[in-house]
């Protein structure tokens, strides 16, 4: 049982404020994905789950026991890095076996030349040996054990730095970006490799990534971080249709989210999309949004561009009276719009989504007090 | 432009030609290409080289209008003399001691000054400072430190109630006051490439190294830091065993080679025998031997370098 819970964890570095008043529980086998944009904590959060780094202020228990005062070492959690951190002067072998000789050694078995004498170090060695290889056969770098790290391939490293997070069985993986070093068809391939090694093992994941479509497949639940905040951590549907920060559902989904200024819309549409007195943003997803008529719309602009893209037309209106530039995503069967024509745009109350000054969504318990004047 | 890089790419730039003919104009304008080089080498590097290698099979003496050719009769007399033997143990004895010591003196203060913050520039350059200094200069303060009366470590000894040492004048201590000289004017060099090496670390392998359970300063040590350093080691050990090869300067200044030989080293011999007695084809001979073994510490660190010290 890996249960991880992070409570009110602050963090600065000098007079930044890194990560504020952080609070997170992931479940036992859960894969969870941090997801946000650069700069804004991922990588501090995920190394103070590890140990490399102190909270300044916050709680932290992971499998049910406080881990405040306790070293990497002593924390059962393996961490992949984006960067693969593997030994450069050291085999693949050797690589990968490093955690467990670092754990199953003694110091003295582990000194150099005279170790190997020592009782009990090349029984051990060999038990070692045999769990690496059976890791390296599942993850295919079999071959490869006999090699640097320079020798290898982006896609390479990186399994041999998965396998050296597996080999011992941590309770819980700690991945930092580890897919943004490869090219864009490996990250796909690697992607469903590490979903699989999740269902495989069971340990608990928390993966960090700034690609939300990474975040989007594979993950049970998400959790979105801007500038040091926690904004939403749930599934990644209800990340998309039903968001609790203008932010998240900008965020999440591409092209990205309509949001228009309620000020400028009319009063037929306020109420004809129900918003509610505190609205001052309203926003809908490309797909939701139907061209017509002018004459029929209530919502009327100009079409900038359009862009086609296989299968999808995303067409780019300029709406009147200064409401900004929205998109409406078409397939190819419906009628070409070019560039300068007038058009109408529609969109049903259902799917129009509000969110307050703050950026804060309002509930529909608000959304049915009282409407726009 | 082509033509620039080899010969050979000449030949290639040459294309339809026929081929021995514009092989021939190729090789010819190669060898023009790198005429300047050449010529430089052969008149810096090989030329003393080689006049070295002469002198030492005659009899020449400084300033005198003839000279024969002896053979290898330097050699021998060289290979026979005891405090050339005395001088070239003494080297290596000096040698052995001060590189270790130099290396490991200049990574830990490096390894310290990296894990601290506080006046880090100011310590930086303190420790610079015996690298820049004229070593004759610091001689003479290392003189009066040592020196049996007035000096401030048989002051301290006094004080803590142990009778005086004669440092310089004793067989017994004067190469290992040398030593400690030696390691004290060349740990800063040390510790200022040690630090650049250390910077080069990436921070994610000292994580990797935590996570795996490395976390003690002796695993840290021997996972990442000596490692990563390696080439960075080899530089060091092979520049400090030059360097501690070629001393002379303190040598000559606090000891001149004694008392009895017990620090007379290759270079100090070289130079007496050279400019104090004259005898060049001698010093020739002396010069060749040293050479010699500097230029096998060379190879040896190239060799180990390329197997050793790179990783991909
Ligand atoms: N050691 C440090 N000293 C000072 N500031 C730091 C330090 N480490 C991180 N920061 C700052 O903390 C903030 C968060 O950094 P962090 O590395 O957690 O971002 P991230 O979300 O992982 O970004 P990325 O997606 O680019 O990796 C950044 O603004 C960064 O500049
Ligand atoms: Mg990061």
């Amino acid at each position: 049982m890996a249960t991880i819970e992070i409570l009110g964890i602050e963090k600065r570095y000098g007079d930044t404020s890194v990560l504020k008043n952080v609070s997170l529980s992931v479940e036992d086998g859960e894969f969870l994905t941090l997801v946000g944009p650069s700069g804004c904590g991922k990588s501090t959060l995920l190394r103070i789950i590890a140990g490399l780094e102190a909270p300044d202020a916050g709680a932290l228990r992971i499998a049910d026991r406080d881990v405040a005062k306790d070293r990497p070492k002593q924390r059962n959690v393996a961490m992949v890095f984006q960067s693969y951190a593997l030994y450069p002067h050291l085999t693949v072998l050797d690589n990968i076996v490093m955690p467990l000789r670092m754990r199953r050694l003694t110091a003295a078995q582990r000194f150099p030349l005279l170790g190997r004498w020592m009782p009990g170090t090349r029984r051990i060695e060999r038990e070692i040996r045999a769990e690496a290889e059976q890791v390296a056969s599942i993850l295919g770098v079999e071959p490869l054990l006999a090699r640097k790290p320079g020798q290898l391939s982006g896609g390479q490293r990186q399994r041999v730095a998965l396998g050296r997070a597996m080999v011992r069985q941590p309770a819980v993986f700690l991945m930092d970006e580890p897919l943004s070093n490869l090219d864009a068809k490996l990250r796909v391939q690697m992607r469903s490799e590490i979903m699989a090694l999740h269902r495989q093992i069971g340990a608990t994941f928390v993966y960090v990534t700034h690609d939300q479509a990474e975040a989007m497949t594979m993950s049970d639940r998400v959790a979105v971080m801007m500038e040091g905040e926690l904004l939403q951590v749930a599934a990644p549907e209800q990340l998309y249709s039903d968001p609790d920060d203008l932010r998240v559902a900008e965020m999440i989904g591409s092209p990205q989210i309509n949001a228009v200024p309620v000020h400028a819309l009319n009063r037929q549409l306020c109420l004809a999309w129900q918003l509610s007195q505190d609205t001052a943003v309203a926003a809908f997803r490309p797909e939701n949004a139907i061209i017509t008529r002018p004459a029929d719309a209530m919502l009327n602009g100009t079409v900038a561009v359009s862009e086609h893209l296989g299968a999808d037309v995303f067409v780019h209106v300029r709406l009147d009276g200064d409401a900004g530039t929205i998109v409406i995503r078409t397939d190819r069967t419906s009628p070409r719009h070019t560039a300068g024509t007038a058009v109408g745009v529609s969109v049903e109350g259902r799917h129009v989504l509000r969110f307050d000054a703050k950026k804060k969504r309002c509930r529909p318990s608000q959304d049915h007090g009282a409407l726009v004047a | 432009m082509t033509a620039l890089s080899s010969p050979r790419n000449a030949i290639s730039a040459a294309g339809a030609r026929p081929a021995s003919a514009s092989k021939q104009r190729g090789d010819r304008r190669g060898w023009l290409y790198s005429a300047p080089a050449v010529v430089t080498m052969g008149v810096l590097l090989f030329g003393p080289l080689l006049a070295v290698m002469l002198f030492s099979l005659t009899d020449w003496q400084l300033g005198q209008e003839q000279f024969s050719f002896i053979g290898a009769r330097n050699f021998q007399e060289l290979f026979a003399d005891t405090v050339f033997w005395k001088s070239l143990r003494n080297t290596f004895l000096y040698v052995l001691l001060v590189v270790p010591g130099t290396v490991i003196l200049g990574l830990i203060v490096a390894v310290l000054l990296e894990s601290s913050n506080e006046l880090k520039g100011l310590y930086r350059t303190a420790h610079f400072i015996p690298v820049m200094a004229a070593t004759s200069a610091m001689a003479i303060v290392w003189g009066t430190m040592l020196h049996p009366t007035i000096g401030l470590f048989n002051h301290i000894l006094y004080g803590l109630g142990y009778s005086g040492v004669s440092w310089l004048r004793d067989e017994h201590t004067a190469l290992l006051a040398l030593v400690l000289i030696g390691i004290w004017q060349g740990f800063g060099y040390a510790m200022v490439l040690f630090i650049a090496g250390l910077k080069a670390i990436p921070q994610n392998l000292y994580d990797a190294a935590e996570i795996d359970g490395a976390d003690s300063v002796m695993d840290r040590m021997r996972l990442v830091v000596l490692p990563m350093i390696g080439p960075v080691l080899m530089f060091v050990m092979v520049v400090t065993a030059v360097r501690a090869f070629s001393v002379f300067d303190t040598v000559r200044v606090l000891t001149a080679g004694g008392p009895n030989y017990s620090t007379d080293v290759l270079l100090y011999r070289l130079n007496t025998e050279s400019f104090d007695y004259l005898r060049t084809g001698y010093g020739a001979a002396l010069t060749v031997v040293f050479l010699g073994i500097v230029i096998a510490i060379t190879l040896l660190q190239a060799k180990i370098m390329d197997r050793r010290v790179h990783y991909s």
